[in-house]
């Protein structure tokens, strides 16, 4: 187990040697940024006219307000940014060759796999943790209620973890970091836009369609409600890919 | 320590090795050799468990490289070909990472890391990132991974490649004072190479084994004839003559001229006797100048060209 932990380090390490995570913390950041203070400028002007008509007021409340909408966008821009930190995992370690070392060293695959999960997650970790300064404020200009956001980055980080699980399970498909980035990419949208369609199909599969949607589930953290229901959706689709990522690693033996 | 028994690897339809069976004894070190895709890489890949055989089987150390890869790797160092190590490391702790993962304990690994750094001649580049070292340095952070840990055997696929001549001659040194306490596997298609450093050498060849023998055993064993080259000052007619009329000699040719009267001619006699002091008697005594006698040795390239010509024929 410990062995997790030094693949983690090294894994971690090359993160901050390369100017990947910089640029996508920094454009995180950026556009968050935006986001926020655009949503924040509207939900100040809507509740600057709510307190001249008071009848109004009643609809205001910050989850609906700012909360949704914030997160909502920022499930996109993670939609976008979690394949470019996946991309090398595997795929560059095949490229350069280092996989083969590696795989004869004393280490189990699931030790790898974690090592790398684990590492991938911390800088997501991150980026969240830096994005808390746009609620930091909010809290610290008004007093708004700080459970929303709670069930929010909780469920961001469900949703981002599992998008980094399907990454690395890609990248183990590819010698190549673009197509591991595009097809993560691909694959994300699938699962994003399935619940789409299902208005269109009968109630059954409409129903499975939506459960399946990896989006849909996000919906309810964004509105500050944990459900259980959720919360073992991403944690299935997480340990799912991870599964398949071991089982790509043991095939990838027999292609030779 | 190394028994490797039957193996047959197929890429796709591909045969890359068939039925290569070959033993290794504690201490020992066996050269590999064989030219471009041989199939040298590919078995060390399964010695190594980095993937499994399509048929036949690997120990090492007794282990099954395949069903207990993991005690395997634990008693390996390997070096691939094309050294793949992080380049986004600087050498002392891509070092550092290596003795982790290959589980020395923690008190241990500073003095394993300094030692494998003073031993591969790395001082002066611990603090260097891999990326900007030369391809020599590079060969030798790869030799120092595998060591780092002490391993029983090593597992190294063409270790000199690349490197000056003096980096060959002191990482030649250092595989040949390894050898004492280790089990060693080399590949190489450089023949000095192996027949300096290897006690025994395997030849493969389009997948298979054509030769295994020691080093000495295989030069003698393909010499049929032994050939004896000569310069001698006089006149080449009566040079000629003078050398087939001695006894045992099976074959005189005359071979470039020196100059002026001065030739060299090769002789051939029967392996089983050593006309060397007959020759030269015969040839003083006809009072021509002998200005050179010597056997002519018959190299392992020699060997490995015949073998591998052979095979192809
Ligand atoms: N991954 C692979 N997929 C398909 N064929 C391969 C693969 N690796 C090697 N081969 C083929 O298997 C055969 C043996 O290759 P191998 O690399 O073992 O040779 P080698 O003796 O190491 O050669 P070299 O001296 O050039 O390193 C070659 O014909 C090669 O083309
Ligand atoms: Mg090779």
């Amino acid at each position: 187990m410990r062995n997790i932990f030094y693949l983690f380090k090294k894994e971690l390490r090359s993160y901050f040697y390369s100017p990947i995570a910089y640029v996508v913390l920094f454009i995180f950041l950026v556009i968050t940024g935006y986001f926020f203070s655009a949503i924040v400028t509207f939900y100040s002007m809507i509740s600057f006219q709510a307190m001249q008509q008071p009848a109004a007021a009643a609809n205001l409340n910050i989850t609906e307000g700012v909360v949704n909408p914030l997160f909502s966008n920022m499930a996109v821009i993670i939609l976008l940014m979690m394949p470019i930190l996946t991309m090398r995992l595997f795929s560059e370690e095949k490229r350069l060759g280092t996989f083969e070392l590696l795989m004869t060293y004393p280490i189990r695959d699931i030790e790898v796999v974690l090592g790398k999960f684990l590492a991938c997650v911390t800088v997501f970790a991150i980026m969240l943790a830096l994005s808390l300064v746009y609620p930091i404020l909010i809290a610290w200009v008004g007093r708004p209620d700080i459970k929303p956001f709670i069930s929010a980055y909780l469920g961001i980080f469900l949703m981002g973890s599992a998008f980094i699980s399907l990454g690395i399970l890609i990248s183990t498909l590819t010698e190549n970091q673009i197509i591991a980035a595009v097809a993560s990419f691909g694959v994300l949208i699938i699962f994003w836009v399935i619940g789409f369609s299902a208005e269109n199909t009968g109630p059954t599969l409409g129903s499975v369609l939506r459960h399946l949607s990896i989006i849909e589930h996000f919906q309810n953290f964004a509105k500050g409600i944990v459900d259980t229901k959720d919360l073992i959706y991403y944690l299935n689709f997480t340990l799912f890919f991870l599964f398949l990522t071991l089982r790509s690693l043991e095939s990838n033996k027999w292609r030779g | 320590m190394i028994a490797v028994e039957n193996l047959t690897k197929y890429y796709g339809t591909l045969p890359a090795i068939q039925g290569v069976s070959f033993r290794v004894e504690k201490g020992e070190i066996l050269g590999f050799l064989g030219p471009n895709g041989a199939g040298k890489t590919t078995t060390m890949r399964i010695l190594t468990g980095f993937m499994p055989a399509t048929s036949g089987t690997a120990t090492v150390a007794g282990y099954d490289v395949f069903k207990d890869s993991l005690e395997v790797r634990k008693r390996i160092g390997y070096l691939p070909e094309n050294v793949p190590i992080y380049n986004d490391m600087e050498v002392s702790a891509y070092l550092n990472f290596v003795t982790e993962v290959k589980g020395v304990p923690k008190k241990l690994r500073k003095e394993k890391i300094q030692q494998v750094i003073k031993n591969c001649g790395l001082e002066s580049v611990s603090n260097r990132m891999i990326k900007n070292l030369s391809k020599g340095y590079r060969q030798r952070v790869g030799l120092a991974q595998a060591l780092v840990n002490d391993p029983e055997v090593l597992i190294l696929d063409e270790p000199t490649m690349g490197l000056d001549p003096k980096q060959i001659t002191e990482i030649r040194h250092l595989i040949k004072e390894l050898a004492t306490e280790k089990t060693i596997i080399l590949s190489s298609h450089i023949l000095p190479e192996v027949s300096m450093i290897c006690q025994r050498v395997v030849i493969i060849n389009q997948g298979k084994v054509v030769a295994e023998d020691t080093t000495e055993n295989l030069t003698s064993r393909s010499q049929t004839s032994r050939r004896i080259l000569l310069q001698v000052d006089g006149p080449s007619e009566v040079v000629l003559k003078i050398l087939r009329e001695v006894n045992g000699v099976n074959r005189v040719q005359r071979k470039d001229q020196v100059t002026g009267n001065i030739f060299n001619y090769e002789v051939e006699a029967s392996k089983d006797r050593d006309v060397r002091r007959d020759l030269a008697h015969a040839i003083v005594q006809s009072g021509n100048g002998l200005l050179e006698l010597r056997p002519v040795e018959v190299s392992l390239e020699d060997v490995f060209v015949k073998l591998v010509t052979e095979e192809e024929g």
